[in-house]
């Protein structure tokens, strides 16, 4: 781990270990009340989530067209951190419908396409480790498509009919809401900032161990 | 056949009057606020924003503590591999 991520950790974790009280100071939204504070690790979650899909997509792009190798290895970290905060959003996201909406689940545009564009990166990961020889090509090919799916992601609230707030809702949030929120948008993206350097570090590492043990084989 | 043929008469006519008297049910798409809905559909909020943090923490912690684990196993093996080949 370099000085930086460890910099970048530690604030993370410091700044998550306070969030619930500051977050337990923000007013109640009228509607829903205590539920919706699920908001304030749900949102981060959900951008990072896509943040992560936009990172393996053009990094897969740039290792298939521009022929970059290292870039293979940043892929592969933000598509596993595109899993990890997928999850995050897609069971915290239900767990707030469930008061908010009085269901789990609607199979709606930004739901649905959520769940898939969380699905395409379970499968990279899994053809990635299973996948054998030629593995990291099909990867890359399969990253572009959940890059193809993020912009129909963000816009799907405003252009069909649902459930989910639309994407105006943050910027018309007052002040006392959006400063915890901003505050764990913040924490989260420390802390996505320190888990993908980490994860590209640990690529590196792969690369040089197969290296260390061609290198012996040769001897 | 014929055994088929006095299956379905029954069917029809034990089905046709219990159609006739049931109650017509809200539609899917109808609304009905949570508040009025019985007791055991109702969670309170308090356990759903718990589980929602509780999640969070899991995941994150558990993932920081997978990462630092495998980037530690590799490193130790770079180093053994180096010292081999010395």
């Amino acid at each position: 781990m370099t000085k930086l991520n460890q910099i970048e950790l530690a604030l993370a974790g410091a700044m998550l270990a306070v969030a619930p009280w500051i977050i337990d100071a923000a007013p109640y939204e009228a509607t829903m009340g205590l539920v919706q504070k699920i908001f304030y690790f749900h949102m981060p979650a959900a951008w990072l989530f896509l943040l992560a899909a936009i990172i393996a997509g053009t990094a897969s792009a740039m290792f298939l067209f521009g022929k970059k190798r290292d870039m293979d290895g940043w892929a592969l970290a933000a598509a596993e951190l595109a899993v990890v905060f997928g999850i995050i959003t897609l069971v915290t996201g239900p767990l707030w419908a469930r008061k908010a909406w009085g269901i789990w689940w609607v199979w709606d545009a930004r739901l649905t396409s959520s769940l898939i564009l969380w699905m395409i990166f379970v499968a990279y990961l899994l053809l990635r480790r299973y996948g054998g020889p030629g593995a990291d090509k099909l990867g890359a090919g399969m990253a572009l498509f959940g890059l193809a799916n993020v912009p129909f992601i963000f816009v799907s609230v405003n252009v069909w009919r649902t459930l989910h707030p639309q994407t105006s809702v943050v910027p018309t949030l007052p002040v006392q809401m959006g400063g915890p929120l901003w505050f764990c948008i913040t924490a989260f993206f420390l802390l996505f900032l320190a888990l993908l350097g980490m994860r590209a570090r640990l690529e590196r590492q792969r690369v040089r161990i197969e290296d260390l043990y061609l290198a012996e084989d040769e001897a | 056949m014929r055994f088929c043929r006095a299956l379905f008469l029954a069917a029809l006519l034990t089905a046709a009057p219990a159609a006739l008297v049931a109650q017509p049910q809200p539609s899917a798409d109808e609304f009905v606020p949570m508040e009025e809905a019985p007791p055991e559909e109702q969670i309170p909020a308090i356990n759903l924003v718990a589980a929602a943090y509780g999640f969070v923490w899991i995941v994150v912690v558990g993932y920081v503590w997978s990462l630092g684990r495998r980037l530690q196993k590799a490193e130790s093996e770079i180093a053994a591999l180096e010292q081999r080949r010395r």
